[in-house]
């Protein structure tokens, strides 16, 4: 059994003009101490992916239909309380804005301390002692000092190693990054994620990395899937993905880097931007901005077709897998 | 801490010295003091030497400047009508008037703390959409009105309330006699209290339900629910502390205008304490009485003031009172 099974996931929100997907056909699978990356432009519907899976989504959000089986119970059909008892726990979530992310009124103490002492009935000393504990495995400088400051004391990097040393206060199974490095400092970018990495790895944590980061993505996940505008358009091994993308958006988004521009040249960019929820295309939501679309992308939503170890939400892939395949067969037949 | 309080007094210093300047030159512009002291058998000449010898034909700044030495040593001059210093007529009147305004804000913070939040946790309830009607009639109907419907509703037609006056009360001490521990005195405080606080407390319920209704939707409540917290200490710690840091700033600035508002409770319900004597004292034109009032009122202002910057420094922890570290 998978550590997290996500089945079929659909995510509505309930807008005053109507109702909207936000997701649909949410379909992976995520192992014990497996790496996965979650890549698509902002409205791709990645954070509320990343919301969805702990059920935390606020109004008017909430979970439409499928699955999400985390050691097989499904979290989508748990009672409040249950659910309680997992967030924080066994999955846990660290945000993109570190200073957002701590409440500005209590101090770093009192935030760790509440955390365990919500899930583990063990006394303040002993909460202490391990939240102290856990300071110390983000390389927090004087520990004891920090722990009764409040967060405005704290630089950026030094308030989102504390959001990580929450997210680990439990040795969760799952923690769930959304752009964890996006608000910070360049400098300390790579910095926050080595050590989010590191703690990982040690641990035998399951991540789920939200990014727009291609780069990142390439560097720290094994799988990794594409969103767009709701939807999956490409998931599979992250290798392959980088390296032989199929879907044209995909292939857009890593035309896009910088890596990939020739120096002198303007960076190269996929035209239009994604639609809002209410606004998406019949057929393939990318047909209005893809280079290469067709009469069938306008009007029929692509199946995913399976491209090595990849699947790709393309009609363009499916009909060249459909050539080739007929090549070989002409060939074969020779 | 007391860098900044040497900072308030300073500005406290400042604040009164304008109000004093505002409050005397009134007296230049209210009528003629000398009609009010001596009636109408003095004759012209006797007015003149009178005027001359109380001063009165000095230039402004002559005058106020003796005011001013005057009022640093406690002297606010003598009421025309009590015949006593104005300062320890008003003094006097001022345990009844704070026994009011207390009544009132004690009314508002454990009516609209609930109120605000419940409102704010369960927007689309039915009871919250009906505090929140009701709160639009509290903000729109005047204290006078809903204080005389009060009257009609409990005390002529339900029989059940006093009409007016502060019942029976106990003197604790020197002039402050409460009418907080006898049974009379609580029944008399009810309706005025109430009366007092239905401008403020529908606005107060207003303000927390806004306030807490933002923090919710704020990154640090979403990853408080994260880390898979009980409901309760997300609501009413992590929230609720959240949202009284603006409440208190306003709160303080209106339980001073409270003081205010009691003019018209005061003469509704003939409560005995400043509110009403202030009105009593403009109806005679007795000028140091209101020069009086306006400046103990003053007086209230800036302290209160002072209080609610003490206690949001102490709630906030991102505000240092003393200013450098």
């Amino acid at each position: 059994m998978a550590l997290l099974e996500v089945n079929n996931l659909e995510v509505r929100f309930g807008l005053r003009s109507g109702e909207v997907s936000a997701l649909r056909d949410i379909n992976f699978t995520l192992e014990r101490g497996e790496r996965l990356g979650i890549v698509g432009e902002s409205g791709a519907g990645k954070s509320v992916l990343g919301f969805s899976i702990l059920n935390l989504l606020s109004r008017p959000g909430y979970i439409a239909g499928g699955e999400i089986l985390f050691e097989g119970r499904n979290l989508a059909a748990m009672s409040a309380r249950e659910l309680r008892s997992i967030r924080g726990n066994r999955i846990s979530m660290i945000f993109q804005d570190p200073m957002m992310t701590l409440n500005p009124v209590l101090t770093i103490g009192q935030q760790m301390v509440e955390c365990l002492r919500a899930h583990r009935k063990i006394s303040q000393q002993d909460a202490k002692r391990i939240a102290l504990q856990k300071l110390k495995q983000v390389y927090i400088p004087s520990p004891e000092k920090r722990f009764d400051q409040y967060p405005h004391e704290l630089s950026g990097g030094m308030r989102q190693r504390i959001v990580i040393a929450i997210g680990l206060l439990m040795d969760p199974d799952i923690i769930i990054a959304d752009e964890p490095t996006t608000a910070l400092d360049v400098t300390i970018q790579a910095e926050i994620m080595d050590l989010m990495l590191e703690l990982c790895e040690r641990n035998n944590v399951a991540l789920i990395l939200i990014t727009h980061d291609l780069g990142v993505v390439s560097q720290v996940t094994k799988q990794a899937m594409v969103m767009y505008a709701g939807r999956i358009i490409e998931q599979g091994p992250t290798r392959e993905i980088i390296n032989d993308a199929q879907h044209p958006y995909t292939q857009g988004l890593m035309n896009a880097l910088p890596q990939m521009a020739i120096p002198g040249q303007r960076l190269n960019q996929i035209r239009g931007s994604m639609p809002p929820l209410q606004k998406i295309p019949a057929g393939c939501a990318f047909n209005p901005r893809c280079e290469y679309v067709m009469e069938v992308c306008r009007s029929q939503l692509p199946e995913f077709t399976s491209s090595g170890g990849c699947r790709v939400a393309c009609h363009l892939v499916a009909k060249m897998k459909l050539e080739e395949a007929a090549a070989q067969r002409v060939e074969e037949a020779n | 801490m007391i860098a900044f309080l040497i900072k308030r007094l300073v500005q406290a210093i400042i604040v009164m010295f304008i109000i004093s300047l505002v409050s005397f030159s009134i007296q230049d512009n209210l009528g003629d003091p000398l009609r009010e002291l001596v009636g109408q058998s003095v004759s012209e000449e006797e007015r003149q030497v009178l005027r001359e010898k109380m001063g009165l034909n000095d230039p402004f700044l002559v005058q106020y400047g003796r005011f001013a030495v005057k009022a640093l040593h406690g002297d606010l001059g003598t009421s025309y009508f009590f015949k006593e210093p104005a300062l320890q007529v008003i003094l006097h009147k001022l345990p009844a008037t704070i026994e009011l305004v207390f009544g009132a804000t004690l009314i508002i913070v454990l009516l609209s703390v609930p109120l605000g939040v419940y409102s704010a946790i369960k927007p689309n309830s039915l009871f919250s959409r009906a505090v929140m009607g009701f709160s639009i009639v509290g903000i729109s109907v005047p204290v006078f009105l809903t204080a005389i419907g009060l009257i009609y509703f409990f005390s002529i037609y339900l029989g059940w309330m006093p009409s007016f006056g502060r019942g029976e009360t106990e003197p604790v001490l020197g002039p402050w006699e409460t009418g907080f521990l006898t049974v009379d005195g609580l029944q008399h405080l009810i309706l005025p209290c109430i009366s007092l606080a239905s401008i403020m407390l529908p606005l107060f319920i207003r303000l927390i339900r806004a306030e807490m209704m933002e923090v919710l939707q704020s990154e640090y409540v979403k990853f408080a629910w994260a880390k898979g917290l009980a409901p309760r200490r997300i609501y009413f710690l992590h929230a609720l502390k959240n949202t009284m840091l603006p409440v208190i700033t306003v709160g303080g600035v209106q339980i001073g205008t409270m003081v205010a508002y009691t003019i018209l409770t005061e003469t509704v319900f003939q409560w005995p304490g400043m509110g009403f004597l202030f009105l009593e004292a403009v109806n005679r034109v007795d000028t140091p009485l209101i020069v009086a009032y306006l400046i103990v009122v003053g007086a209230i202002f800036v302290v209160t003031n002072t209080l609610v910057d003490l206690i949001y420094g102490l709630v906030n922890p991102t505000v240092k009172l003393t200013g450098k570290k």
